[in-house]
């Protein structure tokens, strides 16, 4: 698998991400700084990290999701090619229009970082594939604005169609329908608030998230 | 020209900082807040004959999140 990361002023997942996908995959993925206009030929997944892209200036991921390499990820999305977004990647998709909705203000107000259950909604997409039907995993956040809001019509939809991969087993953010993670409808970008990079080998205390990974790999190659 | 974009939550989006201020001003002894609802206010220094529907293009692809916001445009008075 090719694989890139995005790195973006005041991303900081983007080393823990590039770890995760080279433990993997066994291939270290590119490092492609939002400048860029293009991706690295043959590109099969493409990562968003988390961290606090251009400060979370005007709104968290806005300037990001405007950057020229977004030009680039939209296409390669367009195409097909697998987009994982998790936390700032996950407010950068929704910004950049790849998924629908807004990741607003915590309800609480307060900054979460935390492990959090989830429940796996959806076993049948490219990303959550090594996951059972409605099995419960930890995965930690560690974020200020992962409260999602979508108009009902919208949640409705996402429901309906599948596209809930994971929901918060309790109450951590104030997001509608506890919505952790959701799919766009092609089925090939995933957007979520939770950090499964931070969740890996044992060291982590849990490995939860590595399966994400690993289903991926499957699919993708 | 000179240009003031205000950018507000749209009615009925649930607005936690707006909640948050609500509850200091009850807290400074304002009793008769009915509801708080926070924005933000963007100032532009604009080439003379920009026009309304450029600033509004602005509005749309940036300054505000139309998914959840929604945006009002005052031209301002040169000095």
């Amino acid at each position: 698998m090719k694989s890139a990361v995005l790195v973006f002023p005041g991303s900081n997942c983007d080393r823990d991400l590039a770890v995760a996908i080279e433990q993997v995959t066994g291939r270290a993925p590119a490092m492609v700084w939002h400048r860029e206009a293009e991706l690295p030929d043959g590109t099969d997944f493409i990562a968003i990290p988390g961290g606090f892209s251009y400060g979370d200036y005007l709104r968290s991921g806005a300037m990001a999701a405007r950057s020229p390499i977004m030009r680039a990820v939209s296409e390669a999305a367009g195409r097909g090619v697998p987009v994982l977004g998790i936390c700032n990647g996950f407010q950068v998709l929704t910004e950049a229009g790849l998924l629908p909705g807004a990741l607003m203000r915590n309800a609480g107000l307060h900054f979460v970082c935390r492990p959090v259950g989830l429940k796996v909604e959806n076993s049948q997409s490219i990303f959550t594939s090594a996951y059972r039907a409605g099995e419960e995993i930890s995965i930690p956040v560690a974020h200020h604005d992962g409260n999602y809001q979508a108009d009902a019509e919208t949640l409705d939809r996402l429901e309906s169609e599948g596209r809930v991969a994971f929901r918060y087993t309790g109450e951590v953010n104030g997001s509608a329908r506890s919505i952790a993670g959701i799919i766009n409808a092609q089925g090939n970008v995933l957007g979520m608030m939770p950090h499964p990079e931070r969740a890996l080998e044992t060291a982590h205390g849990n490995t939860d998230g590595r399966r994400l990974f690993e289903g991926l790999l499957e699919a993708v190659a | 020209m000179k240009a003031r974009v205000f950018v507000t939550l749209k009615p009925g989006v649930l607005d936690p900082q707006g909640k948050a201020i609500h509850h200091a001003l009850e807290g400074l002894g304002f009793g008769g807040v009915q509801e708080v609802r926070a924005g933000k206010l963007i100032e532009l220094e604009l080439a003379d004959g920009t026009s309304d529907d450029e600033i509004a293009d602005m509005c749309r692809k940036l300054l505000a999140n139309t998914v959840i916001e929604n945006f009002k445009i005052e031209r301002m008075a040169t000095a």
